[in-house]
């Protein structure tokens, strides 16, 4: 691998801890209001620790430099001299958003945002220096960031520093090489380097490891002391140092621009030659100085991946490796086999089986992930948004651990989003009214997950208001929804709100009111093959349950035989199934054909007529009705039999040929044939719109 | 894809015609059906299989005998006879499926095409083949890319990417029956 290449996968890492760095200071700080203790600040310095030295260390100075002032505001609070304000705390989320920022700028190759750092960072120096540091409403300082200029930075700060550096002779021994923290220093400003050859001894007397040389480093640059003492932190203890500040104006810099943190390194070409001949004279072998690799303008390749836990490739391992055992098992019977080894036969046969269930169950357990994963970014969303509506949350996650595909993770993320900004923004009342109701003033928001049958439930509750059902019921008879004389249930009604484009909210907020989103997230769910349920009670709050199958990959299925072909009906769309009597057939004028279940009559789809396949003779007549649900309406398919059911691999139909109205997919059964897997949603349908035309030719006729 | 004219098999290969150059030259593995001899790129030639009975799949073109599973991939299953408005005649044992890679609008595909019988690998160099003769309106020979003589025979070149045309990948629209 090419030395470019293996630093772009050492910043790929850089990148990631970075973002887990930061998801753990958010973390933190949102912790903070709760309970302020020791640990928790501990945890939120050292992530910023951390990503302060890697930026530094990979020459991602803006990203450095910032982060050292945050380091230093968090560095007071850890030793208790400066205590934790809301003000401070607000700060810190924004220097937090700000570094993500410029991470992701310094992934994508592109220079970050400095204005909006700059004025984070004043804000931080001004807290720092003891003033109240001005805090800025997110959105402002976004739109601040665009028209400010760099701002002059109002803290007085010394032109330079002139360091003694004084190493002990072992220096080398430890691996410390002063070339390169010259190197490191030569980029925070331009750096004159003196070195002193008085103590070097004759050439007899010469240990070629130790060192001799002492050297004077002048540093032209408006930065902190706390910068400079920074390159030599690793070496405090095997040589002497001298700091002098020089106050005398620098030569070409301006001020402004060395303080606060740019997107371009501010040491200039001057500097690097400066260093250079350092390099040479203590180590023949060029020092691998840090290069801004990744400043170059590429966007990084977004291949998503999945960081599965060693304990899960662990068990695939052993089970592959039970595997291999029960295959070399069963090959010893292929060279000579009689009848004797019959029962040996068998025994290995289901040891196959069962390891191939257990593997693949494995297999699939490597795209579960923990719910917490989406469930992360609710708490900085909820402390925002109670800011901005000036209303009191509590916020309360169950049930993190719950596992579930990466894809439908993903997905689900937007649809939740969106049931949190409602249940926040519509559900809650402001603490004022809730103490009129006789409430708590801090409303609840509760997500949860957990497993029931087959399903995962996904549950957003909240015990504001619940849904205005005569509001819903108004606007949707205003705008001709529902017809005046016509009275809905309670569920009826809630499900309005599904509509598109549907919102009672009196005043478009910023954050909802647009009457667009109960009808994505709907759709979202859906596509997912879940579906949301609300259940609401006026004055005491609604909860959102969505159900959603565990994985998109792998469906249960009912096999089932039409004619000559071979069909799968996922499962969960099964209600019954029954054996069907001609005489319990009824025709409707057009050709529909009515079943009369118990109370209901149920519309038969017949399922050769829609896939044009000839049945068998014998069954026209007495075949069987597998009756089937989809949001809420009843079907019955009709077909010859019924076969096993099995669990079947979902293959995209879309991906190799094209999508077929009707069909979900395609999977491949034991003895190697293709068989269709049903889309009962898309069939139910067309079978309605088809219905629907027909309706209308009679009624026209 | 590209069709480089240095392959190395060349040599091994049944070499019709006087002309050996190293450039210039595309192979083709020519089929029978109905009688005539057609060509496909090698190149694109994925693999040669005997027939087996296809999944049917509703809502399909009359030419698309449905799906098979080929090492767990689903791919579809095309006639040739019925795509080219020929009659159907009776899968014998020398039937075949030529699987090909196709590109399309929707990225490249892995279809199979049904044909009478495989015949033989072709090196035709590129001067050789001639334009498909204008036939006359109404007569769509969009997909042939030209002709070539070899052995005294005439060869159909194909032109996969126009054969295997978008539009069969693409949904028909939930528009009612």
């Amino acid at each position: 691998m090419s030395f470019d290449a293996e630093m772009e996968e050492i910043h790929k890492i850089f990148f990631e801890e970075s973002h887990e760095g930061l998801d753990a200071m958010e973390s933190g700080l949102l912790n903070l209001d709760a309970n302020a203790d020791r640990e928790t600040i501990n945890t939120i310095f050292r992530a910023a620790h951390s990503i302060k030295g890697g930026a530094a260390t990979f020459g991602f100075e803006d990203i450095a430099n910032f982060t050292h002032d945050v380091e230093t505001l968090l560095d007071e609070m850890r030793n208790g001299t400066r205590s934790m304000s809301s003000a401070a705390q607000q700060l810190l989320l924004q220097s937090v958003d700000c570094i993500r920022e410029m991470i992701k700028a310094a992934q994508a190759g592109a220079s970050a945002d400095a204005g909006r750092a700059a004025l984070l960072n004043a804000s931080i120096k001004d807290l720092l220096s003891g003033e109240e540091g001005q805090i800025l409403p997110a959105t402002e300082a976004a739109a601040l960031a665009v028209t400010a200029p760099l701002v002059v930075e109002a803290v007085v700060q010394p032109s330079g520093w002139q360091v003694r550096f004084v190493p002990h002779e072992d220096i080398l021994r430890t691996n410390n090489e002063p070339a390169r923290m010259f190197a490191e220093l030569a980029r925070v400003g331009p750096l004159r380097v003196h070195a002193d050859v008085s103590e070097v001894p004759a050439l007899e007397d010469l240990v070629p490891d130790s060192l001799y040389l002492r050297w004077t480093l002048t540093l032209q640059a408006a930065v902190d002391k706390r910068q400079v003492q920074e390159v030599f932190d690793w070496v405090d203890a095997s040589c002497s140092l001298e700091y002098t500040q020089l106050n005398e104006e620098p030569v070409e810099l301006p001020v402004a621009l060395a303080a606060v943190p740019t997107p371009a390194a501010p040491a200039g070409p001057a500097a690097t030659v400066s260093a250079a001949p350092v390099k040479a004279a203590t180590n023949p072998t060029p020092a691998p100085a840090p290069t801004r690799a990744a400043a170059a303008p590429k966007v990084a390749a977004d291949t998503s991946s999945i960081r599965v836990s060693i304990d899960k490739v662990d068990s695939l391992i052993n089970l592959v490796g039970e595997l291999v055992i029960t295959q070399s098992m069963l090959s010893q019977f292929g060279e000579k086999f009689d009848v004797s080894q019959l029962e040996r036969l068998r025994e290995g046969l289901s040891h196959l089986s069962r390891n191939t269930r257990d593997l693949q169950e494995s297999v699939m357990q490597i795209r579960m992930l923990p719910i917490g994963f989406a469930f992360n970014r609710f708490p900085r969303l909820v402390h925002d948004l109670s800011l901005k509506l000036n209303k009191k949350v509590e916020l309360r996650l169950t049930g993190e651990g719950t596992e579930l595909d990466k894809t439908v993770l993903e997905k689900i993320s937007d649809p939740l989003v969106h049931l949190v900004r409602n249940a926040l923004d519509h559900g809650l009342e402001t603490p004022e009214v809730r103490e009129a109701n006789g409430k708590e003033p801090t409303g609840l928001i509760e997500l949860s997950a957990y497993h029931e049958g087959g399903s995962i439930i996904i549950e957003v509750r909240d015990d504001g208001a619940g849904l205005n059902k005569a509001r819903i019921l108004k606007r949707a008879r205003e705008r001709g929804l529902v017809s005046p004389e016509l009275e809905l249930t309670d569920d009826q009604i809630h499900q309005l709100i599904f509509h598109p484009g549907f919102s009672t909210a009196e005043t478009i907020s910023e954050v909802s009111g647009r009457g667009v989103g109960m009808d994505v997230v709907r759709r979202n769910i859906n596509d997912l093959g879940g579906h949301v349920q609300i259940c609401s009670v006026e004055g005491s709050g609604s909860t959102i349950k969505i159900r959603l199958p565990l994985t998109l990959a792998i469906l249960d299925g009912q096999l089932v035989r039409v004619g000559s072909e071979t069909y799968v009906i996922s499962l969960l769309a099964i209600v019954e199934t029954i054996q069907l009597k001609k005489e319990q057939v009824n025709h409707l004028p057009g050709g529909a054909s009515l079943f009369r279940l118990r109370t209901e009559y149920l519309p038969i789809i017949d399922l050769s007529a829609q896939f044009g396949i000839e049945r068998d003779p014998t069954t026209v007549c007495d075949g069987l009705l597998v009756v089937v649900e989809s949001d809420g309406r009843r079907f019955g398919l009709l077909v010859d039999d019924l076969l096993a059911q099995q669990q079947v691999v979902i293959k995209s139909l879309e991906s190799s040929y094209r999508q077929v109205r009707g069909l979900a997919g395609a999977t491949i059964l034991g003895d190697g044939r293709v068989a269709l897997i049903l889309d009962v949603p898309g069939l139910i349908d067309h079978f309605e719109d088809v219905a629907g035309d027909k309706a209308d030719a009679v009624a026209a006729a | 894809m590209s069709v480089s004219g240095s392959n190395n098999h060349q040599g091994k290969l049944k070499v019709s015609g006087a002309d050996e150059r190293m450039a210039g030259i595309e192979q083709y593995l020519t089929f029978q059906l109905a009688g005539e001899e057609y060509g496909v790129d090698i190149l694109r030639v994925q693999e040669i299989k005997g027939w087996e009975k296809a999944t049917r799949i509703p809502h399909s073109p009359h030419y698309v005998l449905g799906v098979i599973n080929l090492r767990g991939s689903v791919v579809p299953i095309i006639e040739l006879r019925r795509r080219f408005g020929l009659e159907s005649s009776e899968f014998g044992p020398t039937t075949v499926v030529i699987v090909v890679k196709v590109s399309s609008a929707r990225g490249e595909r892995t279809v199979g095409l049904v044909v009478d019988a495989v015949c033989e690998v072709y090196n035709v160099p590129l001067a050789d083949i001639k334009p498909p003769p204008e036939v006359g309106a109404g007569i769509d020979t969009d997909f042939v890319r030209g002709l070539s003589t070899m052995d005294d025979k005439m060869l159909i070149l194909l032109d996969i990417d126009k054969l295997i045309a978008d539009t069969i990948f693409e949904a028909v629209g939930t528009v009612a029956a």
